[in-house]
């Protein structure tokens, strides 16, 4: 391999990585907390599902042209390609925050009431940690579908293993497309092994 | 002398069925009062509208002389200890941490409510040493209970509700539990209301026992003015003790 090759396919996985990171973090904040807000506010509940359902059927090279013209959060470059990643990301957050606190048994929930736990509380002491492992579950999806997903990132000029797959794919290089395509792979694999593990450790309750 | 608990005219609906109405009983200091009744007759909704997790519809329930909805519902609840059917104990807490959680939420200091939950689970019959750490899905049916028991205890509150709480019991260490029950009654001096479907155990726990029937409580009979009452449903709750096969 040249070196030079090397030297790109480490500096743009870290790019990759970097995308990955900043968007399912964003994602993951927002998809909890919203999830959580959904089991107290019934018609928030409708609203946000349909709509992380809507971004979900939007094809992924699509969304990014769309947020393309967009004002403010829109243009060329890596901002706008996490929005388009968070968009995707919150799905499976969201709906997995959703199924792991509504899964609580209600007579544990019921009973952390005539307790008399406050709201805060019951969601801090005993909700969020009975949803723990499905929350992680639906984190780690949102990871590793997002890497996949990064990789177009590149149409928009927001760097990333996509560089190589696009600029292999213009130029008929299979072997750019590889050098693309392999480190993302591995790093999917990586990352669902590594998180796998960690929702493993969690105790189920 | 002022009852501790007091149903003053009590109805309560779910949409247009009615499931309880027009309830008049007082708690006094000490007793233990037990409500008899058959499956879906309202006995968990009784207790309920004493600790505020529901208001009445009609008529007021009055907790050391203040009505439900003038308590401010975390604090009523606390002041209130709560046994349910399978102990609703927290399935990802030690036993350590459950029968410690009203201390926790209150805010005490951890050393003081270690110290609390070992003296209690003593109490109750598990040993400190042994039950600390374990979690629920580690107990038996009964050990649960009596975490449930100790979990109820711990804020040393004045009145302590039990719903059905040896329900799901096998009737052996059902019988042991409730013999248990008499002694920590005596032992604690608190102030309970238990319901019950169990005719056996509302005249084993009871000082005084009230059959709930068509959402609505006669009078509260000493188990000895139970016995004797000409009452129908009480004779046909009665009649369940005397069955035996045939020789």
């Amino acid at each position: 391999m040249r070196p030079e090759l090397r030297t790109e396919i480490l500096s743009l996985t870290a790019e990759h990585l970097r995308l990955v990171l900043i968007s399912v973090s964003i994602a993951a904040a927002a998809g909890i907390s919203l999830g959580v807000l959904m089991t107290r506010r019934a018609r928030l509940r409708r609203f946000a599902l349909a709509f992380a359902n809507i971004m979900q059927t939007v094809p992924s090279l699509a969304l990014f042209g769309f947020l393309v013209p967009v004002p403010l959060i829109g243009g060329i470059g890596e901002s706008t390609a996490i929005v388009a990643l968070v968009l995707y990301a919150l799905l499976p957050i969201l709906r997995n925050t959703l199924a792991g606190i509504e899964g609580i048994d209600p007579a544990v929930r019921d009973s952390a009431v005539a307790m008399g736990m406050t709201g805060w509380q019951l969601l801090r002491l005993v909700e969020l940690p009975l949803a723990a492992r499905t929350i992680f579950a639906g984190l780690r999806i949102a990871v590793v579908t997002t890497i996949g997903t990064a990789t177009i990132a590149a149409a928009i000029g927001a760097g990333g293993l996509g560089v190589f797959i696009f600029r292999g794919v213009a130029s008929v290089d299979t072997a750019q497309i590889l050098a693309g395509a392999v480190p993302a792979a591995l790093m999917a694999l990586a990352a669902d092994g590594g998180l796998g593990w960690i929702e493993r450790k969690l105790s189920p309750g | 002398m002022t009852a501790l608990v007091s149903f003053r005219n009590v109805s309560y609906r779910i949409g247009e069925r009615e499931i309880l109405r027009g309830i008049n009983l007082d708690v006094e200091e000490g007793e233990t009062v037990v409500l008899l009744g058959r499956s879906g007759s309202g006995k968990t909704t009784a207790l309920r509208l004493v600790n505020g997790m529901v208001f009445p519809a009609d008529g007021q329930v009055l907790v050391e002389g203040k009505p439900t909805p003038a308590w401010d519902p975390i604090r009523l609840k606390r002041r209130i200890g709560y046994v349910i059917q399978e102990a609703g104990l927290f399935p990802h807490f030690t036993v350590a941490a459950n029968v410690g959680l009203v201390p926790r939420l209150e805010g005490k200091p951890p050393e003081a409510i270690a110290l609390r939950a070992r003296e209690l689970l003593e109490q109750v019959g598990l040993p400190a040493e042994e039950f600390w750490s374990r979690h629920p899905r580690e107990l038996s049916g009964g050990q649960r209970q009596r975490v449930g028991v100790a979990r109820a205890l711990a804020a040393d509150p004045p009145l302590l509700l039990f719903d059905e709480p040896f329900g799901a019991l096998d009737p052996v260490t059902r019988l042991g539990l409730e013999r248990q029950f008499l002694g920590w009654r005596r032992e604690f001096r608190k102030t309970s209301i238990f319901v019950t479907h169990d005719v056996r155990e509302a005249l084993l726990v009871g000082s005084r026992i009230g059959v709930l029937r068509n959402g609505s409580v006669q009078s509260l009979l000493t188990p000895q003015e139970f016995i004797h009452s000409p009452d129908p449903e009480i004779r046909t709750f009665l009649a369940t003790l005397e069955w035996r096969p045939e020789e």
